[in-house]
């Protein structure tokens, strides 16, 4: 299918690999299997609430290459439904925080002009995001780090059992920590600069290519009317034609080449919508990069608080063993209110005290390491994406602009059949 | 014309030129400018006439046939002459009589406002006694020359004169694109005229070329309302004919034709324009927005600036064409839609004349059977109809030339302009192509 061709030229999944010595060594799972989305079906079924409807599915067909040898035919396939692409990459994307997940195609149709329908279930829509699930899995597939992943591997190859697995993996986790990052935003006191201005970075990204979209679809409708308009001359040419003599059959023809020209749009706006496509899954990508963003920001945020908790027990600790009360601290009123401790009780709360600071340390030295980790795990793959995102967006550019001399081709030589035309009357 | 009585009072009409193009003419004092004759020397005036860049010559669209006189080198019979022989059009008339319409000005009165066009007349023919002229005319003069032209000429179809306001509503008359499109109109009325065998020789037509008081010429035409009058009168008597001519029926039925396809077409060029127009909008919209991302971007700054700067210029070519397809497409379409009216009523004054001849036919047949006696009356009227045929077919004929040329030319000018917007645009995709593959293939 030319579909698929176009795909991994388009986006260099393989070539990615390929390209880059250092990851040469690192196997990914592209290497060693074939991975396809090649079909896509209407089906009717009950949900989870026993409620008739209707879903895309889209069957996923792998061949291993790794027995390819033996002769034997591995190819397997197995269908599965965009929900469950769903699941599976917030898996992912809950799993391993630090990688920019690759995004999903839209759910749906956005950014369309008026002769795109809207509507989930149209082919065309079907067809387009088809495309947007093969090279959604080509991606994970050709990622160093969530191509060898297990459930991934079972997504691909494991009809059943695979939801179930995925949920014992707890993507309760993945709730909890999405409303966490939330509130860490504005609390975090030491923000990293880095994944600051990428955060920046992310949001601007996002708005830049959705206005890009936007007028993009505008373009096409314009061009489309422009285009189109141009077809009443066929017909008008058609008519006068039947009234003239001498000019009768140039005028004719010229209309047929009109109809021809106004014809020609409907292919070029089915390519831009590929371009389009292309800068939709960069709009996606920004708020997969907003995520590990956010990601970071709870662990700092994590890491502030466990710091604070220390400070303050260590403090309370000092407090009871010098006796020195703060004035005006809320323990200091109390304990006038009140009367002293034993000197018995004091030294079981400090035994305690001391015991919690030491926990403490602990989890704080943990949560550095694991930030640490995360921080240079992240800027790896931070600078991975870059790269791959320039080449990605260079070869969509390039693409555009061939497409756009095409049409310019095209235009140019319709028109001059019509001046042939024109000339013989 | 109140210019030509009170010179002195005319405001300069350099003081608001249309063309900044300085002109032999504009250094002469305002009183021989405007409505006088200018006859010119055969002493050399090397930048006479067509310094104008807009001169009409350049635009292939709006000049299928008329060749203007554009020799710098003043115009001495002789290369008049070679240069017929040149141009030797295809019904192989030599032309001996060139007419251009250029140098509007505008002229501000305390009464009026209103813009003169400057003509020059250059010719070979005995009937006149200079071979160049120049005079001064505001559409009103043409006006009055064309409803002469229908009075004196009822057999022939005279080409149609711009409409007095182009669109309904607020148009600025005096705005340049106004006047320039009105110019070229205008010219091409002259040529028209100019170029036909019998329209060009009309007396009227000469006084307008050449007279330096047309005013005077006017107040002649009183007789014009009577005639008029009469002309009513046939058309309303609504005769039906016995015989009209079955050719002739054909010309009226494909002149409603014609003139309808004609709308459609102007419609259709009209949203074309207007989609462009839009269309142009958006990219201008669109271009930026690759300028505003590529301040986000380090490596790919570069090639999102080259996609910006390309849709730019594609914007630009664009643009051109929208105003090439408004200037140059839009008023052929309109001229021959007004053509194909006033042609229109010369077939109804055909029709009225026969209907005249067929009244008296009766008339006389009726007479007959009292007493016999040779009808003059009927032979002469029988005569006219016949003169009036014979005219008007021959028109026709040369109208059919002209219109096929015309359209040829102006709908090949439509391919080239599109030719030309889509290889602007090539150009300007081809060549950001090295820009986006900026790590060159080793091979």
């Amino acid at each position: 299918m030319s579909g698929e061709e176009d795909h991994t030229g388009l986006f260099g999944a393989e070539e990615e690999q390929e390209s880059l010595p250092e990851m040469a060594e690192e196997e990914c799972l592209l290497k060693k299997m074939e991975i396809s989305v090649s079909e896509a079906e209407k089906r009717t079924g009950k949900n989870s609430v026993n409620m008739q409807e209707t879903y895309t599915a889209y069957l996923i067909e792998t061949r291993s290459l790794e027995n390819a040898s033996d002769g034997q035919n591995s190819l397997e396939s197995l269908w599965r439904r965009y929900s469950e692409f769903e699941l599976l990459r917030n898996y992912l994307s809950v799993t391993y925080s630090f990688v920019v997940v690759p995004p999903l195609p839209e759910k749906r149709a956005e950014f369309v002009w008026h002769k795109l329908s809207a509507d989930n279930m149209d082919p065309d829509f079907v067809e387009r995001r088809r495309v947007g699930l093969e090279n959604f899995l080509l991606r994970v597939a050709a990622h160093p780090v969530l191509s060898h992943d297990k459930l991934f591997l079972a997504f691909l190859t494991q009809e059943n059992g695979w939801k179930e697995a995925i949920n014992e993996a707890g993507l309760q986790v993945k709730t909890d920590s999405r409303l966490k990052a939330l509130n860490a935003t504005f609390r975090v006191k030491n923000p990293d600069k880095r994944f600051t201005e990428l955060k920046h970075y992310s949001d601007e990204l996002q708005s830049v290519i959705s206005h890009l979209l936007r007028v993009l679809a505008r373009v096409a409708d314009r061009l489309y009317g422009v285009y189109k308009v141009h077809g009443n001359y066929g017909r008008v040419f058609s008519e006068w034609s039947a009234i003239e003599k001498e000019m009768g059959d140039g005028l004719q023809s010229a209309g047929h080449h009109m109809d021809v020209y106004a014809a020609s749009i409907d292919d070029i706006l089915e390519e831009q919508e590929h371009y389009a496509d292309q800068l939709k899954e960069y709009l996606f990508y920004a708020e997969a990069l907003r995520a590990v963003c956010r990601k970071h920001e709870l662990m700092q945020y994590d890491l502030e608080m466990s710091a604070l908790d220390l400070v303050t027990k260590k403090q309370q600790c000092e407090e009871l063993t010098t006796g020195t009360v703060r004035a005006f601290s809320l323990k200091g009123v109390t304990n006038k209110l009140f009367g002293q401790e034993t000197p018995e009780q004091r030294e079981a709360k400090i035994k305690v005290l001391e015991e919690q600071i030491e926990e403490g340390e602990e989890q704080l030295k943990q949560r550095n390491l694991e930030s640490r980790d995360f921080v240079q795990k992240a800027w790896q793959e931070i600078e991975r994406f870059k790269e791959q995102k320039n080449r990605d967006l260079k070869e969509a550019l390039i693409n555009y602009a061939v497409m756009q001399i095409s049409m310019c081709k095209k235009g140019i030589q319709v028109w001059n059949n019509a001046k042939e035309c024109f000339s013989k009357m | 014309m109140s210019g030509s009585s009170t010179p002195k009072s005319l405001p300069s009409s350099g003081q608001k030129s249309l063309h900044d193009i300085k002109h032999p003419l504009s250094c002469s004092p305002g009183a021989e400018e405007v409505a006088g004759v200018f006859v010119v020397n055969d002493t050399p005036s090397p930048e006479l006439p067509h310094t104008d860049p807009n001169s009409i010559a350049d635009k292939d669209l709006s000049l299928p046939n008329g060749t203007p006189a554009d020799t710098s080198s003043p115009a001495s019979s002789s290369s008049l002459l070679n240069r017929l022989q040149l141009d030797d059009d295809m019904d192989g008339e030599t032309r001996d009589l060139f007419v251009t319409v250029d140098d509007p000005k505008k002229h501000v009165c305390t009464m009026e406002t209103y813009i003169t066009y400057r003509i020059m007349t250059k010719t070979t023919r005995a009937e006149f006694d200079f071979p160049e002229y120049s005079v001064r005319r505001r559409y009103q003069d043409f006006d009055w020359l064309k409803n002469k032209l229908e009075e004196t000429q009822p057999t022939h179809f005279i080409p149609p004169l711009p409409e007095k306001f182009v669109v309904k509503g607020v148009v600025d008359r005096f705005s340049e694109e106004f006047v320039e499109t009105r110019r070229r109109a205008l010219d091409k009325f002259l040529k028209r005229i100019a170029d036909h065998p019998v329209l060009s020789f009309n007396e009227h037509f000469s006084v307008f070329l050449t007279s330096k008081d047309l005013n005077s010429h006017k107040k002649q035409g009183a007789t014009l309302l009577s005639k008029m009058g009469e002309s009513v009168r046939y058309v309303t008597s609504g005769h039906k004919l016995r015989s009209r001519p079955l050719e002739f029926s054909a010309i009226g039925e494909y002149l409603d034709m014609f003139a309808l396809k004609l709308g459609t077409i102007d419609r259709i060029a009209q949203r074309i324009i207007k989609e462009e127009v839009e269309y142009l909008v958006e990219l201008r919209e669109y271009g930026p927005v690759y300028s505003t991302w590529s301040a986000l971007e380090g490596e790919l700054s570069e090639p999102l600036e080259g996609v910006s700067a390309c849709v730019g210029n594609c914007s630009t070519a664009l643009e051109e064409l929208t105003e090439d397809m408004t200037e140059d497409f839009l008023p052929v379409l309109r001229e021959y839609i007004l053509y194909s009216e006033s042609m229109k009523n010369v077939l109804k004054k055909r029709d009225q004349v026969q209907a005249e001849y067929e009244a008296k036919v009766d008339a006389a047949a009726l007479r007959r059977e009292e007493r016999t006696g040779a009808p003059t009356e009927v032979e002469k009227c029988q005569d006219k109809v016949e003169c009036f045929n014979a005219d008007l077919k021959a028109d026709m004929e040369r109208w059919q030339n002209n219109k096929r040329q015309d359209f040829r030319q102006l709908l090949m000018g439509m391919a080239d302009k599109n030719i030309q917007y889509y290889e602007k645009c090539l150009t300007a995709w081809e060549s950001i192509i090295p820009l986006l593959q900026d790590k060159p293939e080793p091979k």
